[in-house]
């Protein structure tokens, strides 16, 4: 492992707005694209490909049930439906995602923005904070976090030949680059974004960029951290996390997201059969979220740079 | 319409899937023959006189679909698709055992000619109306069917179904509602009232068309009604008896999920058969 990749740019861009782009793009070489969401298109970015491709957007309606059955039925017509809506309101409709989408085998693409505390101020009954553990239980399901406008990118490309459903959590608040110019997305894989030996911290979508702080932060201390960024938390790279409990012997996961039953869970579940290491899962520690700039709820969740070093410096010590 | 023959035809089959489904309800020891029975005449119009579809090809791109919302009354598909020729007889018996594609509820995957899994009610009229919009997009390739039952009515998800449909004109897409009045707990009217049914639909839009549902000139008239109507979704409220064909099924809502037992099943396929050779 060389030295640690550096952003090639000072790129910052929510991952919602590189999926609109993305849908926006490949809407023009792929008329199996189509585009369904529930009276969210401003805010989950659906909204330009709903005026470039009218015929192929459909507004449902604050009916997100009808929605998902209506995407499962596309789906299994030889469409690829990117069905959006919060992240928290999408799986809220957990019998349809359920049945209509992963029992009847459609491929359809889930996508929930507004993914965790980062959101701010809406407060918690708007923040997707039990998503990914809701969607990770489901047969079949993927689920994609992607980290940095390249990897969102990269990810919605991805989706338009991936057999069988998939969730994909987007960010309402900027991402930094972390990923460098020509960057191939790899389902399933992890990447090793700072290499170090003295613990790992694992992050994930709006956490993947303050972890990478973090380690230059514990670097002053001496601290050598290896951060891993796992945009597929189903299925999990569990060799590449299972090497990294092997070299390093302690994971920290830190998720804007429940501790209980996402990426930490994830994590633990994978390390703890291939590689047994202690595992400190830092995240929302089963509270609910509340309002705030995105700013202080990282702050105040340890999230921030800062708050993840804090967490590192007293698990290693 | 349907000619005489098409519809003594019908007649006659009905008496063999009837028994066809009751004998698999019975081999698997449990199951739902009220609503099946009830679903019965409509299912068979549908795959033998009114949809596009090829047996022997059943992912054919321009077939016709139905999703059968109302998933536990499964049975009645199996033994009309069993029949139409989209797999052996022989697979019935297998019904609800372990490792058959014969599930107690639909599975697609697991059987071709089946569209979409059911059984979590309330749920394939949305993915009908996907297929619908699917088909659109493809300049009106196919029609779409579907069928609810009463107590399934009472899911909010129905009404955003019927909101939408609507709005995106698809007169591509026909709900039918097997309306048998009973569910599991009692009698819709006791356990939720859906009255007044045909104007609720209706008042959202929909072209709503009162049938006998065990009447095969009605069935027949209102898909035809429907095929001829432009611009909105058909709503046929079916008018159904639960347990219809078997004199100490219908009408009991007790028959809504308790298989018969051996002697039950004899009585009831002597009374089917009788009634075959009256016609």
């Amino acid at each position: 492992m060389g030295a640690p990749a550096q952003p090639s740019t000072g790129t910052s861009k929510a991952s919602r707005d590189s999926f609109g782009e993305a849908i926006l793009r490949l809407g023009e070489t792929h008329p199996e694209l189509v585009v369904l969401d529930a009276d969210l298109s401003e805010s989950t970015r659906s909204g330009k490909f709903a005026k470039k491709f009218p015929q192929r957007f459909f507004q449902m309606g604050i009916a997100e049930a009808n929605m998902l059955g209506a995407a499962a039925g596309l789906a299994l017509s030889g469409k690829v439906p990117f069905c959006c809506s919060f992240a928290a309101f999408i799986t809220g409709r957990f019998d349809q995602i359920r049945m209509s989408v992963c029992y009847s085998a459609a491929n359809v693409r889930i996508v929930g923005s507004h993914a965790g505390v980062g959101i701010g101020e809406d407060g918690y009954s708007q923040q997707g904070l039990e998503d990914i553990a809701l969607m990770r239980t489901l047969p079949t399901m993927a689920v994609i976090q992607p980290g940095d406008d390249l990897e969102t990118d990269g990810a919605v490309e991805y989706l338009m030949t991936h057999k069988g459903p998939a969730f994909l959590r987007t960010t309402r608040q900027k991402l930094d680059r972390i990923n460098k110019d020509g960057y191939k997305f790899e389902f399933g894989k992890g990447t090793t974004i700072v290499d170090g030996n003295d613990l790992t911290i694992v992050g994930s979508g709006g956490t993947i960029g303050p972890a990478v702080k973090a380690a230059e932060l514990l670097a002053k201390d001496g601290i050598h951290a290896r951060v891993i960024n796992i945009h597929t938390i189903k299925p999990i790279d569990a060799q590449l996390l299972a090497k990294a409990a092997k070299e390093t012997k302690r994971i920290l996961t830190v998720e804007d997201h429940q501790i209980t039953g996402g990426l930490g869970g994830a994590v633990a579940e994978a390390v703890s059969e291939l590689e047994p290491v202690r595992i400190k899962r830092h995240g929302i520690p089963d509270v609910f979220g509340e309002s705030g700039t995105p700013e202080a709820l990282y702050q105040h969740f340890k999230l921030d740079a800062a708050g993840i070093a804090e967490v590192a410096r007293k698990f290693v010590g | 319409m349907l000619d005489k023959s098409t519809i003594d035809s019908l007649r006659k089959r009905s008496f063999d899937l009837r028994i066809d489904n009751l004998t698999a309800i019975a081999t698997a020891g449990n199951g739902h023959p009220g609503g099946t029975l009830s679903v019965m005449d409509i299912l068979q119009t549908l795959y033998f006189a009114e949809m596009k579809h090829r047996p022997t090809e059943p992912h054919w791109p321009g077939r016709d679909r139905l999703v059968l919302s109302k998933g536990h009354a499964v049975p009645a598909l199996y033994a009309v698709l069993a029949n139409a020729g989209y797999f052996s007889r022989d697979l019935l018996p297998t019904l609800r055992r372990l490792g058959s594609p014969l599930q107690g509820h639909p599975a697609n995957f697991m059987l071709p000619g089946i569209e979409a899994s059911t059984g979590s009610l309330g749920q394939g009229t949305s993915v009908a109306i996907g297929m619908a919009l699917a088909s659109k997009l493809e300049g009106d390739k196919f029609r779409v069917y579907s069928i609810i039952g009463d107590g399934e009515s009472e899911e909010g998800q129905i009404w955003e179904a019927a909101m939408a449909a609507p709005k995106y004109k698809l007169d591509n897409l026909v709900l039918i509602l097997d309306h048998n009045k009973g569910q599991i707990d009692g009698f819709v009217k006791d356990v939720m009232d859906l009255d007044p049914i045909a104007d609720k639909w209706r008042a959202f839009n929909w072209h709503v068309i009162s049938i006998d549902g065990h009447d095969y000139q009605q069935i027949g008239a209102a898909f035809d009604e429907a095929r001829a109507t432009k611009g909105k979704p058909t709503f046929i409220l079916a008018d159904t008896v639960k347990g219809k064909g078997v004199s100490f099924m219908e009408g009991k809502i007790g028959w809504h999920g308790m298989a018969p037992n051996k002697e039950q099943l004899e009585q009831a396929v002597a009374e089917l058969r009788a009634a075959k050779e009256k016609v």
